[in-house]
C-alpha cells in the first residue's frame, strides 16, 4: 500500500466506456471490477447491502454499485451516463458507464466521446445481437481507438471454449465494417468473478489477460495527435495595460518558444515569445493537453475563438463541412432552422444544407435522408456563418468535433463529427467527361497558403459596363500585392486576346468566356494565388457557375452597384451611346438585362465613394473573411 | 496531407501524469466560465476542495487576476478555525469574498437539534445559497464538488443546468461530449460548474501536497475533546456546541468539513499531508461517512440536489 503514495506521480489516466443492454450484466461487470479491485468503500458496500435487501432477492447485488439515481434504482435500469473513478497502482481509471437500451444512443455517444477503450458486453447465451452492433458502431463513430469485447455469462454455457470462439468469429465478421482495428476478446463471468480481476479457474483454455489486466496494460500514449499543433484561444489575459497573454488548452501537438506561428483567421505570422504557467514558471515547450498561456512577439489583434497553429501545418478554414451527426434532442432536426454551432472556442450560426443519408444503427445500412430524430445518426452538409478551423475527426478528435445548440431552448441538440471532405469535392463529385481523373498535387494547398501567409480567394467584381469594376480591380490588386499577398488581376480583355480568341459576344459565348475565366481563377487559387477579376457577368446563373467552379468558400462576390445613369454619363468608350443608337446589340443595361446579385459579400458604388474608398471597403470584407492580413489598409 | 511532415514533433511525447491532465482540464473549465458568463462566482466552502479550486483559479488566469468573487454561504455553525482560515487566506490571495447568511432563519435559531438535519440544511444552506445567487445575479456558480463523493453526483454534468428555481433535473440534462461546454442560458436560469468533477479524494490530497496548498488545520490530527456517538466523534470545544454526553479526549482529525453540529471527526494520528495520504490509501470508508446529514435516508443527497443544494 505504501507504493500508492510514492507512485502516484507515475500513474497514467485511462478513460473507458461500458455499454451493454439491461440484461447482459454490464452493471454486474462494473460492480465486480470495483469490488474485486478493492475500490469500494465499506460504507458503500453497506449501503448496497441495504438496498439489495429492499429491491432484489436479498442477495448482494453488484449491479447496485453503479446505479446512482433513485428513479433507476426503482426501475432497476441505468438511465444516464454515470462516471466512476478507481485506481490500481499503475493507473487511474475514469469509467463512463452508459445504458444499453435503444432510446439512449445519445448517452452512449457521450460516454464514447472521450474513451480510450470501449468495453462491450456480449451475453454468451445470446451471442452477437443487434445491440452489440449498435454499441460497436457508435464507439467506432466516436473514434474510440480500441474495443474490448467481454463475452459474459460464460458460467451459463459451461465455460465452453467453442461458444467463445463462435462469438468471437461472429463479431469479427461484423467488425470489418467498423473503423476500429484493435479488438480483443475476454471470456468472463461477472457474477462469479471469472477473468474480470482474478483469473478464472474454470477456463484454463484461455491464456489472455483479464479485463482489469488489459485495462491496466493497454498502451494509449500514442493515441493523441502529437503532430498538428492546434491552440484554440479561450481567453485573452490582460495585465498592466500592454500585456496580452493567450490562454487555452493545447488540443494537439506541441510548441516551443521561438517557433514561428500563424494566427487564424487573421493569417498574421508571429513567433512564440513565452509559454507561461503559474507561478511564474516559464516553459520552454508545451504539448497537448496542457493548459497554458502563450505570448507572441508581435502585437496582433487576437480574441476568443481564434486559433494559433504552425505556419506549415494549418487546419481547413471552411465555412461549410461534411459531418456525421448524432441527434440528441426530443425536438428533431429542422432543416429550416438556424442552429448555433460550438467548435473549439468558436461559435456562430449553422444551417443544415443537405441531408445525405441516415444510418440504421441496427443494420449499419444507409437509408434515405429524412430529418434526423432523437437518437438517429446521419450524414449532413452544413454551412456556417463564419469560417471554422476544422480537422477531420479521424485525424484529430479535439478539433474535428462540434455540437449544435437550439437557438430558442439553448439545449444541446446534436453532436457532430467532421469528415475529411475537401471543398473541391463539391465540384469534382459531378460527373467528369470520359476517363479523365483529377490529379491531386503532392504539395497541398494549405502548404502553399502557409508559405504565402494567406488563404487564396477570387474576388469577382460584377456590375454594369463603366461602373468602375476594372478600376477597383486594378487598385485592389496593387494594394493587396503591396501588403504581401500573392495576387493577380485576371483581365477579361487579356483573356479574350489569347485563351478566348475563338469566342464572340453571343450569350452562349459570354457564358463560355466566364466559365473559362472561372477555371483559370480556380487554377490560380489552387496554386495559392489570389485573383481579382472584373466581369460584367450580368446573369446570376453564370456567376453561380463560376462560384461552383472556383469553390464556394473562396469566391468573394463584389457588386459594383454604380447606378446606370452614372455609368451612362461616364461612358469612356462611347459604348452606351452606340447601344442607344442601336449600333451595339444586347448591351447590358440598355438592351440586355443585368440581374443584381441577391447576396453579394459586399456592395460598393463609385457614385458614392472614390475607387480608393471602395477598395478599402473590399479589403475590410476580405479581412473579415480571413483572406487578407489585417492592417492591409495602412 | 504532407504538411505535418515538416512539423512532426521532434520533442517526443511528453508523458503527463494523471494529476497534470486533471489540472489542465480543470483550468480549461474555469476559463470557459470566465469566457461564457456575465456574473460568475466561486462558491467557497473553506474546505480542502475549495482550497484546490482557488489554486486552480489562480492558475487559470495567471499572470492576470481571478476575475470573479467568492461567495461563502455561511450557516453560522462553522468551526472557528474555518472562519479564521477563510478570512486570512482569501485576503492573502487578494480575492473578493462575499459572505451570505440566511439571517432570517439564523435569527429564529435554526439548528439541527430542533429542526432535524434536513430542514436545518434546507434553510441555512440551500435557501441561503439560492438567496446569495439571486442577490448577486449569479449566472454561473463554480463549486468544488466531485463525482466520486456521492452516487447522485456521479451523473452530474460539469456544466450543470439549473432552472429559474435553482432546481436540477437529473433526467433531463444537457448531453456533454468531448470538452465542449454549453453555457447558454435564458434570463434567470443558471449553470453550476464543477471543475473537480473527475478528481477523487486521493487526487485532491496528492495535489495539495504537490502544490503546497494551505488548508484548514482541522484536517490534521490532534487531541480534541469529543463526545462519542457510535462511529461519530462530535467535537464539544466549539462555542454553541449542543451535543450532550460524556466528553473524552481523542487523537482525531476531520476528513471533510461542514457545520460543527453535523461533522464528526475520525480517529487518526495523521499529522502531516504524507500521513493523510498514507491513511487515505488504506481507508475503507468513504469521505462523507462522517457527515450526519447524508444518511438521514438513502438518496437524501439526490433529494437535496434536486431542490438546489450544492
Amino acid at each position: 500500500m505504501h507504493d500508492l503514495t510514492s507512485r502516484q506521480d507515475e500513474q497514467t489516466l485511462l478513460r473507458f466506456s461500458t455499454a451493454g443492454s439491461v440484461d447482459d450484466g454490464k452493471s454486474t461487470l462494473v460492480g465486480r471490477l470495483l469490488y474485486d479491485s478493492k475500490n469500494l468503500f465499506d460504507d458503500h458496500v453497506d449501503a448496497i447491502e441495504r438496498a439489495s435487501k429492499k429491491t432484489g432477492d436479498g442477495s448482494f447485488s453488484l449491479a447496485l454499485v453503479t446505479d446512482g439515481l433513485r428513479a433507476e434504482r426503482e426501475q432497476g435500469i441505468t438511465i444516464d451516463v454515470a462516471y466512476r473513478y478507481f485506481s490500481t497502482p499503475r493507473r487511474r481509471f475514469i469509467l463512463a458507464d452508459t445504458p444499453g437500451h435503444e432510446q439512449y444512443t445519445r448517452n452512449m455517444a457521450t460516454g464514447a466521446s472521450t474513451a480510450d477503450v470501449a468495453v462491450i458486453l456480449v451475453d454468451a447465451e445470446k451471442g452477437v445481437v443487434v445491440q452489440t452492433k449498435r454499441h460497436s458502431f457508435i464507439s467506432s463513430l466516436l473514434g474510440v481507438p480500441r474495443i474490448l469485447v467481454a463475452v459474459n455469462k460464460m458460467d451459463l454455457v459451461g465455460y465452453s471454449e467453442e461458444v467463445f470462439d463462435r462469438i468471437r468469429k461472429e463479431y469479427l465478421d461484423f467488425a470489418t465494417r467498423l473503423a476500429v482495428r484493435d479488438i480483443r476478446f475476454v471470456p468472463v463471468s461477472a457474477l462469479k468473478g471469472d477473468n474480470v480481476v482474478e483469473r478464472s479457474g474454470e477456463m484454463t483454455w484461455y491464456h489472455g489477460e483479464t479485463v482489469l489486466e488489459y485495462l491496466e496494460n493497454v498502451y494509449i500514449a500514442s493515441d493523441r495527435n502529437q503532430v498538428d499543433f492546434r491552440f484554440p484561444i479561450q481567453l485573452v489575459i490582460r495585465k498592466d495595460g500592454t500585456y496580452r497573454g493567450y490562454a487555452g488548452q493545447i488540443s494537439s501537438g506541441s510548441i516551443r518558444v521561438g517557433e514561428e506561428v500563424l494566427v487564424l483567421p487573421s493569417m498574421r505570422r508571429s513567433t512564440i515569445r513565452s509559454i507561461e504557467q503559474y507561478p511564474g514558471g516559464a516553459l520552454a515547450q508545451a504539448s497537448a493537453p496542457q493548459s497554458v498561456v502563450l505570448t507572441l512577439s508581435d502585437e496582433i489583434d487576437i480574441s476568443r475563438g481564434d486559433m494559433i497553429v504552425r505556419v506549415n501545418n494549418v487546419p481547413h478554414i471552411q465555412s461549410h463541412c461534411e459531418a456525421m451527426m448524432v441527434w440528441m434532442n426530443e425536438a428533431g432536426m429542422d432543416p429550416q432552422k438556424q442552429y448555433l454551432v460550438l467548435h473549439t472556442a468558436r461559435s456562430c450560426k449553422a444551417r443544415i444544407e443537405t441531408l445525405r443519408y441516415r444510418v440504421d444503427v441496427n443494420t449499419l445500412s444507409r437509408e434515405e435522408a429524412k430529418p434526423l430524430q432523437l437518437n438517429e445518426i446521419g450524414r449532413v452538409a452544413l454551412t456556417f456563418s463564419k469560417p471554422l478551423f476544422l480537422d477531420s475527426y479521424q485525424r484529430n478528435r479535439n478539433t474535428g468535433n462540434f455540437i449544435l445548440i437550439d437557438p430558442d431552448s439553448y439545449q444541446t441538440v446534436a453532436a457532430g463529427i467532421v469528415l475529411d471532405a475537401l471543398p473541391e469535392e463539391l465540384v469534382l463529385s459531378k460527373p467528369q467527361p470520359g476517363n479523365l481523373h483529377h490529379e491531386r498535387s503532392t504539395v497541398p494547398l494549405v502548404a502553399r497558403e502557409a508559405r504565402n501567409g494567406h488563404k487564396a480567394c477570387t474576388v469577382w467584381c460584377t456590375g454594369l459596363p463603366s461602373s468602375g469594376k476594372s478600376t477597383i480591380a486594378r487598385e485592389l490588386e496593387r494594394k493587396l500585392f503591396e501588403a504581401g499577398l500573392q495576387v493577380y488581376h485576371l483581365d477579361g480583355d487579356n483573356l479574350r486576346m489569347g485563351l478566348n480568341t475563338d469566342l464572340g459576344f453571343s450569350s452562349k459565348d459570354r457564358s463560355e468566356n466566364l466559365r473559362r475565366a472561372a477555371h483559370v481563377a480556380r487554377l490560380l487559387n489552387d496554386a495559392g494565388v489570389s485573383v481579382v477579376c472584373a466581369f460584367v457577368s450580368p446573369y446570376a446563373k453564370d456567376r453561380e457557375a463560376a462560384r461552383e467552379i472556383i469553390g464556394r468558400d473562396r469566391f468573394v462576390e463584389v457588386h459594383v452597384a454604380t447606378p446606370l445613369s452614372v455609368c451612362e454619363e461616364r461612358d469612356p468608350h462611347g459604348l452606351y451611346r452606340k447601344a442607344r443608337a442601336g449600333e451595339v446589340k444586347d448591351f447590358t443595361g440598355v438592351s440586355a438585362p443585368y440581374e443584381d446579385p441577391v447576396q453579394p459579400h459586399i456592395k460598393v458604388s463609385t457614385s458614392q465613394h472614390t475607387a480608393e474608398e471602395c477598395v478599402v471597403l473590399v479589403i475590410t470584407e476580405l479581412e473579415r473573411l480571413g483572406f487578407a492580413k489585417s492592417a492591409t489598409r495602412s | 496531407m504532407i504538411a505535418h511532415m515538416h512539423a512532426a514533433g521532434t520533442h517526443g511525447p511528453n508523458q503527463l501524469t494523471h494529476l497534470d491532465i486533471l489540472e489542465a482540464e480543470s483550468i480549461f473549465i474555469i476559463r470557459e466560465v470566465a469566457a461564457q458568463f456575465e456574473h460568475p462566482v466561486i462558491l467557497y466552502s473553506v474546505g480542502k476542495d475549495s482550497s484546490v479550486l482557488l489554486r486552480l483559479a489562480e492558475k487559470a488566469f495567471y499572470p492576470g487576476k481571478v476575475p470573479f468573487p467568492l461567495i461563502h454561504v455561511d450557516t453560522g455553525y462553522k468551526f472557528p478555525e474555518m472562519y479564521e482560515f477563510r478570512d486570512r487566506y482569501t485576503k492573502e490571495l487578494g480575492l473578493k469574498l462575499i459572505v451570505h447568511r440566511n439571517e432570517e432563519a439564523i435569527k429564529q435559531g435554526a439548528n439541527p437539534y430542533d429542526l432535524g438535519t434536513q430542514r436545518c440544511c434546507g434553510l441555512l444552506k440551500t435557501q441561503a445559497l439560492l438567496q446569495a445567487l439571486a442577490a448577486n445575479q449569479v449566472d454561473a456558480a463554480i463549486g468544488g464538488a466531485r463525482r466520486d463523493e456521492e452516487r447522485s453526483r456521479a451523473k452530474e454534468r460539469v456544466f450543470s443546468f439549473r432552472n429559474k428555481f435553482g432546481e436540477w433535473d437529473p433526467k433531463n440534462q444537457r448531453p456533454e461530449l468531448w470538452s465542449i461546454y454549453n453555457g447558454r442560458i435564458h434570463q434567470g436560469e443558471s449553470i453550476r460548474v464543477f471543475p473537480l468533477s473527475n478528481w477523487t479524494e486521493l487526487d485532491v490530497w496528492h495535489y495539495i501536497k504537490r502544490e503546497n496548498i494551505p488548508i484548514v488545520p482541522l484536517y490534521y490530527a490532534q487531541e480534541r475533546r469529543v463526545i462519542e456517538r457510535g462511529e461519530y466523534l462530535i467535537p464539544v470545544d466549539v462555542a454553541g456546541a449542543m451535543a450532550k454526553g460524556q466528553a473524552t479526549t481523542v487523537l482525531c482529525r476531520f476528513r471533510s468539513l461542514g457545520c460543527h453540529h453535523c461533522t464528526g471527526a475520525i480517529r487518526s494520528s495523521a499529522k502531516t499531508i504524507d500521513d493523510i495520504i498514507e491513511e487515505m490509501t488504506v481507508v475503507r470508508t468513504s469521505e462523507r461517512a462522517n457527515r450526519v446529514i447524508d444518511h438521514d435516508s438513502d438518496g437524501s443527497m439526490e433529494t437535496k440536489k434536486r431542490e438546489g443544494y450544492f
